[in-house]
């Protein structure tokens, strides 16, 4: 199978400032993949060293199997979508998805068509003669995006472009953006601090933190079998409970609580006594019925309740630990009461303390 | 039909006409005006009297007989030294000194501008601070050495000559004035339009000028208002027969020889004036927004 986009011994400085380093991020054709990662963890350069808007201190950039780290931007065959929008002030809708084309010395005809395929898509055709100053911030990121829609490239590159609307309207536009890639069957590069458009959008995230991918797979592996404690805990929300103890021939011991760790599937097939820690999603703890059936069972105190609607969250007391707990949204249970809790092993992760990796 | 169950302040506070801080304001303002209009309304109603009317002596009095006679003879018949051909001489001096030295000056500092804020390079901001020292060096310092310099490529005297060192004395605070500005438009921006294959040039003349307008406003106000009122460089870096207007001015108001007819050098005065005038009238809504603008909306 050939790439869509190679990234090689990646490295980028600004000055005295290592952003990137020896990054390999390989990219499938078609593929949607989404860089995650907490404020400053050097996405966007990621982005503009891909792009072409910054120059990389060393390795190699590879598009559609050509080396383009020398190349200019608009020789790339990528189009970018900026989450300020960045659409030229002065110009149409019109004027801003041709400005490109002009650039590019497209046929008039050519560059109408194109135009015009764009605004169908994007359902922007009334649009075409306002100037962006005229439109909303859901209407604007579409003329955006139809920017790099009309240049008919090969990537599309996308900084966080959902993330200056409004709640209710970026819902909508996720939809409408995995609704353009399984029509257009690009390959998209998607970068996001929210985990949910990650989780919606991707078919593999690369997680980063501190300029260097921690963990890159598919959503389900990135949310069932985190490879390390970053990314256990920056996925989920409410996140991971993590509990501190030992493991002791295949038991996890934490305080007096013992905790066998049968049908745990383990990295390695021999794990050697060390201390660990235990992540437990809040929303893999069972409660009610279905308790009886869970392989470890604890009774916890409840401290605070906190009702959502579609499910309530629940902080419980357990040893000395503060424990969530995701409940149905109609459950019904108050600060100081009793429940009895249930909890999978094969469904926890254990890391180990030291590296902090997966076991 | 409202509800009249409320009671008490409901809707638009009440303002009152005559309140303390309005006589206070108004009155400010008025004063402050009174102030700066005056000695224009004395310059007008004089450059409109006769000379006999003038020793009369009474210096606020409309004139009694209105002459254009003062501006005519400013215009095209005052003497400095045996040269009796006016104003007029200096006024197309001056022009042909202002246009090649607002377009050039402008022009040249909104690329270094441009340059600066989006297109730097190794060294842009040592070479931008340097720039930005150059405005801070008493002119007086400079006055000699641009003497032999234009001597040396031989521009002494010549208009060119003058319009250089216009455009140079402009580049500091000019080349400030658009680094800021374009600094102020989205880096963003400037990578959509690489992306979309602009080049320094098309992004500067289709992506940034047209959303520089006010700031060219602003621009072309000091630079017209600067060069135009300017003595100090046209004394020296001209001769007689290129002397720009202000220079022109001062010789007729302050020539020796005859009587000195008040209302000509009045007359002669307000023309002079009347470019800046004219600028500010023109632009000034267009200044304030200019000086007043944040970052570009996109
Ligand atoms: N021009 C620059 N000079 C120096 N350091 C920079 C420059 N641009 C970015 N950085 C640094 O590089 C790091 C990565 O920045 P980057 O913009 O890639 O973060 P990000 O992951 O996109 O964050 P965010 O989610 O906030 O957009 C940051 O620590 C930032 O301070
Ligand atoms: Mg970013």
């Amino acid at each position: 199978m050939s790439y869509s986009v190679e990234i090689k011994q990646l490295d980028l400085a600004f000055g005295a400032v290592k952003v990137l380093q020896n990054l390999d991020l390989n990219i499938n054709e078609g593929e949607f993949l989404v860089l995650l990662g907490s404020s400053g963890c050097g996405k966007s350069t990621l982005l503009n060293c891909i792009a072409g808007l910054l120059e990389v201190t060393d390795g190699q950039i590879h598009i559609k199997g050509k080396n383009v780290t020398w190349a200019e931007p608009s020789e790339r065959g990528i189009g970018m979508v900026f989450q300020s929008y960045a659409l030229y002030p002065q110009m149409t809708v019109k004027g801003n998805l041709s400005f490109g084309l002009k650039n590019a010395k497209l046929p008039k005809d050519e560059i109408e068509a194109r135009v015009a395929r764009a605004a169908d898509i994007l359902q922007i055709e009334p649009l075409l003669n306002r100037k962006p100053g005229a439109l909303s911030g859901g209407q604007r990121q579409r003329v955006a995006i139809g920017r790099a829609l009309v240049r008919d490239v090969d990537v599309f590159l996308f900084d966080e472009p959902l993330s200056n609307l409004d709640a209710k309207l970026r819902v909508d536009l996720r939809v409408e953006l995995k609704r353009l890639h399984n029509q257009l069957q690009n390959t998209m590069i998607y970068v996001t601090h929210d985990q949910v458009e990650a989780m919606t959008l991707a078919d593999r995230i690369a997680v980063m933190k501190g300029g260097a991918i921690m963990q890159l797979g598919t959503p389900d592996e990135i949310y069932n079998q985190p490879r390390n404690l970053y990314v256990a805990d920056f996925i989920g929300s409410p996140s991971m409970n993590f509990l501190e103890g030992h493991l002791e021939s295949g038991n996890f011991k934490v305080d007096d609580m013992v905790m066998p760790m049968t049908g745990y599937d383990f990295a390695a097939p021999q794990t050697a006594d060390r201390p660990a820690v235990i992540g437990i999603r809040p929303e893999h703890v069972v409660t009610g019925e279905l308790v009886k059936n869970a392989p470890l069972q604890f009774n916890v105190v409840v401290d605070l309740v906190e009702p959502m609607g579609s499910d309530t969250l629940v902080y419980a007391q357990l040893g000395q630990h503060i424990f969530r707990i995701r409940m149905d949204g109609q459950a019904t249970v108050k600060a100081g009461e009793t429940v009895a809790i249930g909890v999978d092993p094969s469904r926890a992760s254990l890391f180990d303390k030291q590296t902090e990796d997966r076991l | 039909m409202p509800d009249t169950a409320l009671t008490g302040p409901r809707g638009p506070k009440p303002k009152k006409r005559f309140s303390r801080n309005n006589i206070f304001l108004y009155g400010t303002l008025i004063v402050v005006s009174m102030y700066y209009l005056l000695p224009l309304y004395v310059m007008v109603v004089t450059s409109l009297k006769g000379m006999p009317e003038i020793r009369l002596g009474n210096v606020f009095g409309p004139p009694l007989e209105v002459t254009f006679q003062p501006w005519v003879k400013a215009w095209s018949e005052a003497c400095t030294g045996l040269d009796c051909t006016g104003l007029s001489k200096g006024f197309w001096n001056s022009v042909q000194i202002l246009i090649p030295s607002v377009v050039l000056s402008i022009a040249i500092a909104s690329v270094n501008g441009y340059a600066l804020s989006h297109w730097k390079f190794k060294g842009s901001e040592v070479f931008f601070t340097i720039l930005i020292l150059g405005a801070f060096i008493p002119y007086q310092t400079m006055l000699y050495p641009i003497v032999i310099m234009l001597r040396e490529i031989g521009l002494m005297g010549d208009l060119g000559g003058l319009v250089l060192v216009h455009t140079v004395f402009g580049m500091p605070i000019l080349t400030l004035l658009f680094r800021n500005y374009f600094a102020s438009i989205p880096e963003e921006l400037f990578k959509a339009a690489r992306v979309d294959g602009a080049g320094f040039w098309r992004i500067y003349f289709q992506v940034m000028l047209p959303m520089a307008l006010p700031i060219f406003v602003v621009a072309i106000i000091l630079q017209v208002t600067g060069i135009w009122n300017d003595f100090l460089f046209g004394v020296i870096y001209t001769k007689p027969a290129t002397y720009p207007m202000t220079v022109q001015l001062n010789n007729i108001v302050n020539s020796v020889q005859g009587i000195k007819e008040y209302n000509v050098n009045m007359a002669a005065t307000l023309l002079t004036g009347l470019v800046p005038l004219v600028i500010y009238f023109a632009s000034g809504k267009l200044f304030v927004r200019g000086i007043a603008a944040g970052a570009v909306k996109g």
